[in-house]
């Protein structure tokens, strides 16, 4: 019970968050939906096994902390606080959002379970986070956007690994651990060479190479 | 020798970033280069000799593709020394810590047996070589590196997730942990749920190919490789592309053992070809001769697909283009990376008569492109004939057509470019840069050209055989 409304929630926030034209909300409402896939597997009654606490732990301090202050720290310096002037509006966004999880729910529908599976809301919302990751990374001028949407489609594939954690933990573990930390990284350090070289994080800048 | 190959270019980079010497760390290069090919030759006796249960080790086919990538390295690595000092002004700990891990973690990534650690050296592959592309630490070169990272990411994203559909397909199918290759390409490749393994292609398709730069997953690429040095375009357009096809190979294996391989190689043929078209279209009057290589790299990659695609012999004339493909692309970048430095440009108008100002690295350029758009007697040729001929046996001719039409075009796009760079008549008001022709910067591509020219005409009976036992891995022969 606990766990589906939390997945709900969760599709939630990905409506939320590509109907934002505020950058600081944005992040923020990414960073409560990786609090909410990391208290997930607790809800799934998974704490017993000690190393699942341990990455629910990483995941949390990660999603909730880390990256919030590697937020916090490239917002200072560029000053810019709204999505201005989207490739795609904020309402045509949201329609695309909710496309995206019909979508998410087709595709679903064809990939069968394990017979009896408790975890019939899984795939749906993971493909569907995956979605809304993608809408926010190809309709959005921002670095600092983009990033968020990458991080929302690494949401997506979490979800999608908690499934499968139980039975097969090294592989899942080490995917999505390897997945949070190395990602956060190195997008801390374009996002700060961004910030330098640029004055600012408008991937506008970053046309001058074309055809 | 499994661990030592991964161990000794990794512990070279830690030596390379912790060293202060900046000549020692030049130095380091070829050395490590040398020492992991021969370490390499030594442990491929054994490829045909891999135990089950090993999560490290080599078969033939991550054997064919290190050996490719190993050569590549070492003539990358002679070249490099040369081209550093050329730089004095830009710091090398980065440049060679980063050449030296790519390295280890190809060498993780070809014996990888279980498709997590393949992911895992994929990833980490990214990451090592992103710092090569921002050397230069200007604008253009920062935001080649932004659309590397953020593209390569969700690229390498969705692979894992592609990963895990695979591990979901077989935990349907009551497999359980650890997944490793030597099961899932046999008697496990049974049990593997159908509709999930088919996604799971899918994804790791586009995943993969997006590390490739299959079309229209390459939009990084001309970025990437125009505003790199050349030595580091050679080792991006032959090296991090292989591991990308390796691990796209390693998926495609398990569908095929599966006996999906017929829904597998239509996507492969479909993609093989949409690349080589774009590649195509974006040729003609291309101005800038890196982006012009660039573009040629995704025609390739498109070839790689293609010949999978087809099948059977094609397939095996396609592994045996990743080698052809690799040693002719060192030799274009790096040539092309010379000819630049000559005229401080690397754009049309500007760059012109490259035979007069720069006559080695200007023919070698020139014969770059002959070999690479297949003439004989390169190793190019023999693959694209041999796929070429592959495709026409089959009972749909139009692909084999199109393959060939493509070719051409294509020869015909690059040459219009090519011809004028390398016999045009040189700008009187272009200023020359200090640079010349050296031994250390055209020897080792004149060795790559020559062993290219080698494969064409000769290739060793041991070779042959472990290529053909890679190609009956790729098709998922019991």
């Amino acid at each position: 019970m606990l766990r589906d409304l939390l997945i709900a929630l969760i599709v939630l926030t990905n409506f939320t968050m590509v109907a934002t034209g505020r950058i600081n909300k944005a992040i923020q409402v990414a960073v409560l939906q990786g609090v909410l896939l990391g208290l997930l597997p607790l809800a799934m009654g998974l704490g017993r096994h000690l190393h699942i606490l341990l990455m629910v732990a990483a995941a949390i301090t990660v999603k909730g902390w880390l990256i919030p202050s590697l937020f916090r720290r490239a917002m200072r310096k560029v000053k810019i606080h709204r999505e201005v002037d989207p490739y795609v509006g904020f309402t045509a966004s949201l329609v695309l959002c909710a496309l995206g999880t019909g979508l998410a729910l087709l595709l679903a529908s064809h990939l069968p379970l394990a017979p009896g599976s408790e975890f019939k809301l899984f795939v749906p919302a993971s493909l569907s986070t995956l979605l809304t990751g993608f809408i926010l990374l190809i309709t959005r001028r921002k670095a600092l956007t983009q990033v968020v949407g990458y991080l929302v489609l690494e949401n997506g594939i979490y979800l999608f690994g908690l499934m499968l954690i139980e039975d097969m933990p090294v592989l899942v573990e080490t995917g999505i651990l390897l997945d949070l930390f190395v990602g956060i990284f190195v997008m801390g350090i374009v996002l700060n060479h961004i910030t330098v070289a640029f004055d600012s994080m408008d991937t506008r800048h970053l046309a001058e190479l074309k055809d | 020798m499994a661990w030592f190959l991964i161990a000794l270019p990794l512990l070279a980079a830690l030596a390379a970033f912790l060293t202060r010497s900046v000549a020692l760390r030049a130095r380091l290069l070829p050395v490590t280069g040398a020492l992991h090919l021969a370490a390499l030759l030594y442990a491929l006796r054994a490829w045909d000799r891999l135990p089950p249960d090993a999560w490290i080790g080599l078969d033939a086919l991550g054997g064919w593709t290190l050996l490719v990538i190993s050569v590549l390295f070492c003539v990358c690595a002679c070249y490099a020394p040369a081209y550093l000092a050329l730089r004095p002004e830009r710091d090398n700990r980065v440049f060679t810590t980063s050449f030296l891990c790519f390295l280890g973690l190809a060498s993780l990534l070809a014996q990888a047996r279980h498709p997590g650690l393949v992911w895992v050296a994929m990833e980490t592959t990214t990451l090592a070589t992103a710092p090569l592309i921002y050397f230069n630490h200007n604008r253009r070169s920062l935001e080649a590196t932004w659309k590397y990272l953020i593209i390569g990411s969700v690229g390498i994203a969705l692979a894992l997730l592609g990963t895990l559909f695979l591990a979901y397909a077989a935990h349907l199918g009551g497999l359980q942990e650890p997944l490793l290759f030597s099961s899932l390409t046999r008697d496990g490749a049974d049990l593997l749920s159908r509709p999930w393994l088919r996604a799971a292609f899918v994804l790791t398709l586009v995943g993969y190919g997006t590390k490739m730069g299959l079309a229209p997953l390459h939009t990084w690429k001309p970025d990437a490789y125009g505003e790199t040095p050349g030595v580091i375009g050679a080792l991006l357009a032959g090296g991090v592309t292989s591991c990308a096809f390796l691990a796209l190979l390693r998926i495609y294996s398990v569908v095929a053992a599966a006996g999906e391989i017929e829904f597998a190689r239509e996507l492969m043929v479909g993609m093989g070809l949409l690349s080589m078209l774009w590649a195509a279209v974006f040729m003609v009057r291309q101005l800038d001769i890196r982006r012009l290589l660039a573009y040629s790299s995704v025609e390739h990659m498109g070839i790689l697909v293609f010949g999978i695609g087809i099948g059977g012999r094609a397939a095996r004339f396609a592994l045996f283009h990743l080698a052809a493909n690799a040693l002719v692309k060192c030799v274009l970048f790096m040539s092309a990376g010379n000819i630049n430095r000559s005229y401080a440009s690397k754009r049309l108008p500007y760059v012109r008569g490259a035979i007069r100002r720069t006559p080695v690295s200007g023919w070698l350029f020139f014969l770059g492109f002959l070999a690479i758009t297949g003439t004989p007697p390169f190793a190019p040729f023999i693959s694209e004939f041999n796929i070429a001929a592959a495709a026409l046996a089959q009972p749909y001719l139009w692909t084999g057509v199109a393959f060939l039409v493509l070719l051409g075009g294509i020869f015909l796009a690059m040459s219009d470019t090519v011809v004028q760079v390398v016999f045009g008549t040189p700008p009187p008001d272009r200023a020359r840069t200090p640079y010349r022709d050296t031994w250390a910067t055209t020897a080792p591509l004149v060795a790559a050209l020559a062993l290219s020219m080698t494969m064409g005409l000769w290739l060793p009976e041991p070779l042959a055989n472990m290529i053909r036992s890679a190609g009956d891995v790729v098709e998922g022969v019991r």
